[in-house]
């Protein structure tokens, strides 16, 4: 898959090759320690960010919370019913 | 302001164990039912609490034709996923919206992939859709959603392609339901997806020109909202 820097996309190729070992063979087995892909994970966010910029890629209206959970379930403003605990 | 959204919810069963879900997940692009994401891009990911957070943007064409450029911007639709991964206890959550276009239509989608007892993995989807166009809301918010309603069979055959692809030994299908009483519990009935959102907007009963423009209108907005509902989503 490419990435959205065209020039990013040999980083890319290298970080995900590196994330997917460490993810099955390390992180899946237990150990939490990420700093195997964190020199080439830098050089690829070096890329992309730079490519985001040059798109005018805003992700200010995001920004950085991690909203995984449903914030729905607590505003209950939603007129299709949903029921749903998680 | 209300916003009000409009939500629906499915579920799948992928005959694989979490682990190889989740393994597959990260490489689940490109897939043959995917031509339509041109990129993907890591561009947070950190371990806390022992739990992997990642924040992902995907790319996605505009199947927008030329003359519904008017309307909206023709280009590529972003999309951002966060998700968190908890390998103790094997859960792995993952929440997109899209980038802009928000007033038009937002979807939000969020996915829960967790074992179940007989070593396969339950996908439970949830998609909220709301629109803030004045007077249309209602009833693109329903057009969207019927999108998702009538693709729920083929939902997540691009990743299942995958999956077979990656770990061709396991048994290989993916089995859906969007009413979940299923093969489960009683108490999934509650969980029914349910859509109160009347389908039929706009469509005045007094001269059969006006009929004629609002069911121009009618077919025109529902043909761009069922689009961009599948434009915002990620399932495959």
């Amino acid at each position: 898959m490419n990435s959205i820097g065209e020039d990013c996309n040999e980083l890319k190729k290298q970080y995900d090759a590196c994330f997917n070992s460490w993810f099955s063979e390390r992180f899946l087995k237990g150990h939490t320690d990420e700093s195997a892909c964190a020199p080439i994970f830098r050089v690829y966010q070096d890329c992309v960010k730079r490519a985001m910029r040059e798109q005018k890629i805003e992700l200010r209206e995001i920004d950085t919370e991690y909203t995984t959970n449903s914030e729905y379930e607590k505003t209950g403003s939603s007129s299709g019913k949903q029921q749903s605990k998680s | 302001m209300v916003i009000t959204a409009s939500s629906y919810r499915t579920e799948a069963v992928f005959d694989y164990s979490w682990k190889n879900v989740v393994v597959a997940y990260w490489n689940r692009y490109p897939n043959p039912s995917s031509s339509h994401v041109l990129t993907e891009d890591t561009i947070q990911r950190e371990v806390r609490d022992g739990k992997l957070y990642s924040r992902r943007l995907l790319s996605k064409t505009n199947p927008v034709p030329k003359w519904g450029s008017r309307f909206y911007n023709n280009v590529p639709v972003k999309i951002v996923e966060d998700s968190v991964l908890d390998p103790v206890a094997k859960t792995f959550t993952t929440f997109t919206r899209n980038l802009g276009m928000k007033k038009i239509m937002r979807v939000d989608e969020i996915v829960t992939y967790t074992e179940q007892n007989d070593g396969s993995t339950l996908a439970v989807r949830r998609a909220y859709i709301s629109s803030q166009v004045f007077g249309f809301s209602r009833a693109i918010r329903a057009f969207g959603i019927e999108r998702f309603k009538s693709n729920s069979n083929k939902a997540s055959n691009g990743f299942d392609y995958v999956l077979r692809r990656m770990f061709p030994k396991s048994q290989s299908s993916v089995h859906h339901s969007a009413s979940p009483a299923a093969g489960a519990t009683g108490a999934f009935a509650a969980h029914q997806s349910e859509l109160s959102v009347a389908t039929t907007a706009a469509v005045p009963n007094h001269t059969s020109t006006i009929k004629s423009v609002a069911r121009i209108g009618y077919d025109f907005m529902k043909c761009h909202a069922s689009k961009i509902a599948q434009l915002f989503s990620v399932r495959n």
